[in-house]
């Protein structure tokens, strides 16, 4: 393997509009040999050391190695058909260096010690080469090493051990389920993710970690051919840092929601959100049209996660902040003079948002980052005050703090780590409160569930997002379901808008499995946890059209 | 090396299908450079260059299929590779849509190659990106870029004796330009199979204008609108509605071109009469691949004629279950335009809005193509012929299915992502909201 290969996986179909293309990393290989073992630890760190050698023994200042066996499995299924069956592995090793106070990265698939001397040494010719342009020298701030360590996701079942033919077994149970209950069309499918990745740098770390991903998906589509309208509903899972034990679908982990059908937390039952998906989709087909104007909006986690991601936890990227994003995902309005002023109002007094790597079950959620920080939590918004942005080792020091966040990432051995979204988070409110007794209070209003439509302007002021499921609110009563719905709003006029947010115990995590940033683009995973929050007099505006 | 030549890459395929045991085995062998660089703040961020190789292979039995890929091309290291594939295949659960492989095409010659992208070197990267970055600087603009440049073959061949080669040039280069204190900005992007038609100074020399001009936006109300599309603004959205032809999907009752009671509106008039889109692989500023995606050879096709729709995309599977011909998806589409000129368009207009660029645009309703997005780097407000003021960005509402019922002018061609793509000069488009974003 002496390359990333790209497996386009086609009709995939969820989502129509939305999936543009997915695309996965990796050598296909059989769903056997991800079960084989990697190469041990003390391999690993010798090789490793062979790195460290070659770049100090050519110039460097500072390395970083990191090598990575990437395990990728992606099942696809449409009714009764099993559409693709991806298994994939990518092995190999990235080195980064600092020479001449400036970056180089080389990555090789040769992970033998020839393989690795060479591939070090072209990163310090990379980075000696680069130095010629830089304007500034890299200073990094201070990580202590933490000799040999380990850090595991808490799985109980790993996905990847899991037999094919089980998953294969549980998709078509799902479409049965959805086709049975009135659906025409039926796309599901299970995305499953192993990162075994050592880390050792000149800092005096050696950091062995096995991460675990999981998403089960599917979209469910009613038609009626004479009226000629169609609607899908998506699944209201989350994509998870955990194992194959969150398909169990554990009753402790289902919540009645006022709309009256079951919500989940970390436990999800992909075949008792199908069956309502199903009717779902026949109800959309004939729901009330939404009546423009302002609403009070009540936002499902499940929804308002992507919400959380696009207006707040992009815009508070510090390379964006700083312009290195301007060609391509933009700028930010959340400058560094909003910041510095001390009492930029980002939202009202009850919004509350923290960063972090740590909770478990999050997608983001692992022991150390990519250059070797211990990850942590840290405020980003603090009683509706922006307080702090992301930022990795070489950036903090713009931000005058000596200790990095912890939120550096690459998606592959072979691509170059850069500062990536942690987990951003809205706190739950420290008073009780249930999702009904916030409905309960709401005169004109709309409970809106699961991921739709979403964009936000490159500077991350004005969005429109959508949903999956939209129920109308009069006098405190849910009265019925509503379509074509989408919110428009601007990010500080809508964080001032939040008015009420429920306790602890309805909180949960949405995720993004597949989130892009940079050029080239890489992926990466997070979460965003809250509570459902009510924002009051949001206009809305109606989607429906004739053509 | 990375480019092999036609014969090189038949003796690899030959011999990987001397290997083969399966019903029917595919291969495809495909290699290439890719170089970029990449730029922010009027300073190189990355650069880098990629030399990659790899074969995969396709085994079938019956209707179970697997594949295995690699990258190295000894004999030891293609037969374990063949092997894998078989393996896969036998535990494969079955396909009942699988179509049997193609026997021999005849591919027609392509022209996207071109020697001058094949002899990029990192200087000449260097040097587009410094002719970008130094006036940019020089007039205290701040430039962020990207480049990226291919140059790389595949070739195919089959059991049954199909087999194609082609070799590939391509080069994709972007600028927004940014006023110092962040109150304008502008934008450019180009793309060709030849990058000897590139000059990244004009290119940026736009994106400089267009940021310097943007200051100082008003705000005006946001409604419906004449507006005049650049080619990019128009491909943004016209991309969207040429990659959604799809018969399968409008058979089902689940696209804007499934027809009430059932059916495909193929036939139906739903564009305005000067709407016409065809794709032609022969074309020389948007070269065709030789086959499609079903691997049929590429050849010209009318999608839609004076405003009425002629084909829609169909696979092998479902033309067979339709009783059709396929029709695969072109490499690239032609969007017919007229001779007027942006300046014809913006003179001739009374009131209208000049745009750029889209940004951030998603479907928000499957059904009548509706898409949300935003206007970015550059929207102007045209007023008697002129164009009087630049303007705050807005968030549209609209369908391509709508504008292209509201046409009031389409103006001259520009490869666009390459499709070739007019600017179009559109009434009654709907912006919906305001945003502070520059």
């Amino acid at each position: 393997m002496k390359r990333r290969d790209f497996i386009q996986l086609s009709g995939m179909g969820l989502g129509a509009l939305a999936t543009s293309g997915l695309v996965m990393l990796g050598n296909p290989v059989s769903a056997e040999a991800l079960l084989e073992p990697g190469i041990d630890v003390a391999a690993k760190k010798m090789l490793s050391n062979v790195a460290l050698d070659a770049a100090r023994a050519k110039g460097a200042t500072y390395t970083d190695v990191r090598i990575g066996r990437y395990l990728r499995q992606f099942l696809t299924t449409r009714e009764k058909n099993v559409q693709n069956i991806t298994n994939a592995e990518s092995f190999g090793v990235g080195i980064r260096v600092i020479a001449n106070g400036t970056w180089g990265f080389s990555s090789t698939s040769d992970v033998t010690p020839e393989g690795i001397k060479a591939c070090a040494e072209t990163a310090v010719a990379i980075a000696k080469a680069n130095s010629k342009l830089q304007k500034e020298p890299v200073e990094l701030a201070p990580v202590p090493g933490y000799g040999d360590v380990t850090w595991k996701t808490p799985i109980k079942k790993n996905a990847i051990e899991v037999p094919v033919k089980d998953k294969i077994d549980l998709l078509l149970g799902v479409n049965n389920a959805a086709l049975d209950n009135g659906a025409a069309f039926v796309n599901s499918a299970l995305f499953m993710i192993n990162e075994q990745k050592y880390f050792a740098s000149t800092d005096g770390s050696y950091i062995d970690q096995d991460i675990h991903r999981i998403w089960p998906n599917f979209t469910v589509t009613a038609v009626n051919k004479t009226s000629g309208g169609f609607r899908s509903r998506q699944a209201l899972s989350a994509p998870m840092g955990m194992g194959y034990e969150y398909l169990d679908g554990l009753a402790k982990d289902k919540s009645m929601n006022p709309a009256g059908f079951n919500s989940y937390r970390n436990s999800y039952d992909m075949l008792e959100d199908a069956v309502n998906a199903a009717k779902h989709a026949q109800q959309k087909l004939t729901a009330k049209s939404v009546v423009p104007g302002k609403y009070d909006l009540v936002l499902d986690p499940d929804h308002l996660g992507l919400t959380i991601h696009e207006s707040v936890g992009h815009p508070l990227e510090l390379d964006r902040v700083l312009g290195y994003e301007a060609n391509y995902a933009g700028t930010s309005f959340a400058t560094l003079d909003k910041w510095k002023s001390g009492n930029f109002k980002y939202g009202s007094d009850k919004v509350n948002i923290v960063a972090d790597k740590t909770q478990p079950f999050s997608l983001g959620n692992t022991g150390y980052d990519d250059e070797g920080v211990k990850c942590k939590e840290w405020d980003l918004i603090k009683n509706g005050i922006l307080v702090n942005y992301q930022a990795i080792r070489d950036q903090v020091k713009i931000l005058g703090e000596k200790e990095s966040n912890g939120c550096c990432f690459a998606d592959d051995w072979s691509s170059v780590q850069f500062q990536r979204m942690p987990n951003v988070s809205l706190k739950p409110g420290t008073e009780k409160l249930s999702v009904a007794e916030m409905v309960k209070d709401v005169e004109k209003g709309i409970y809106i569930l699961g991921r739709g439509s979403y964009s936000i302007d490159q500077q991350r002021y004005n969005f429109q997002f959508g949903g999956q499921l939209f129920y109308e609110i009069k006098n405190g009563e849910i009265v019925g379901m509503l379509e074509d719905v989408a919110y428009q709003s601007n990010t500080q006029e809508f964080w001032n808008s939040c008015s009420q947010i429920c306790d602890k115990d309805d909180y949960k995590f949405f995720g993004s499995f597949f989130d892009g940033k940079g050029q080239p683009s890489q992926s990466s995973a997070v979460s965003h946890g809250s509570s459902t929050t009510r924002f009051d007099a949001v206009n809305v505006i109606n989607t429906g059209r004739n053509i | 090396m990375a480019i092999l030549t036609q014969e090189e890459a038949k003796k690899i395929i030959d011999k990987v299908l001397s290997y083969a045991k399966a019903d029917e085995t595919e291969v495809t062998l495909s290699g290439g450079r890719t170089g970029n660089i990449r730029y922010a703040r009027n300073n190189v961020s990355t650069s880098g260059e990629t030399n990659e190789i790899g074969l995969n292979i396709t085994s079938v039995y019956g209707k179970k299929s697997g594949s295995s890929s690699i990258n190295e091309l000894d004999d030891e290291s293609l037969r374990k590779a063949v092997a894998r594939a078989e393996e896969i295949a036998m535990l494969a659960p079955e396909n009942p849509e699988y179509m049997p492989m193609l026997g021999p095409q005849d591919y027609p010659e392509s022209k996207t190659f071109v020697q001058s992208t094949d002899d990029i070197n990192p200087d000449y990267r260097a040097q587009i990106g410094a002719d970008s970055m130094g006036p940019s600087g020089e007039k205290n603009l701040v430039a962020a870029g990207y480049l990226e440049d291919f140059s790389g073959f595949t070739a195919m061949g089959n059991s049954k004796g199909m087999f194609g080669y082609n070799k590939r040039t391509s080069v994709d280069f972007s600028v927004t330009v940014r006023t110092a204190d962040g109150t304008g900005s502008g934008y450019a992007v180009r793309d060709y199979n030849d990058v000897s038609l590139l000059n990244s100074r004009e290119v940026t020399n736009i994106a400089m204008q267009k940021a310097q001009a943007s200051v100082n936006a008003q705000a005006i109300e946001p409604g419906k609108y004449t507006v005049i599309l650049e080619p990019r603004a128009a491909g943004d959205l016209m991309g969207l509605l040429t990659r959604s032809l799809d018969a399968r999907s409008a058979d089902e009752g689940r696209s804007f071109m499934s027809k009430k009671g059932g059916g495909t509106r193929i036939g139906e008039k739903i564009f305005d009469e000067r709407v016409n889109i065809y794709s032609d692989p022969s074309n020389s500023i948007i070269p065709g691949a030789p086959w499609d995606n079903e691997g049929y050879p590429q050849k010209p096709v009318k999608w839609v004629e004076n405003g009425v729709v002629k084909n829609l995309f169909y696979s092998r599977y479902w033309a067979q279950k339709q009783g059709v011909a396929p029709v695969g998806r072109p490499s690239g589409v032609i969007f017919e335009g007229g001779n007027q000129s942006l300046a014809d368009m913006i003179s001739s207009t009374e009131r209208g809005i000049l745009v750029t660029r889209f940004w951030y645009i998603r479907g928000v309703d499957p059904q009548t193509l509706l898409f949300t997005g935003l206007t970015r780097d550059g929207t102007f407000y045209i007023e008697n012929g002129k164009i009087k003021f630049p303007v705050k960005n807005f968030r549209f509402n609209e369908s391509p299915i709508i504008m292209l019922n509201n046409i009031e002018a389409l103006g001259q061609q520009q490869r666009v992502d390459g499709d070739l793509i007019p600017a179009m000069k559109i009434r009654d488009f709907t912006f919906t909201s305001l945003s502070d974003a520059v």
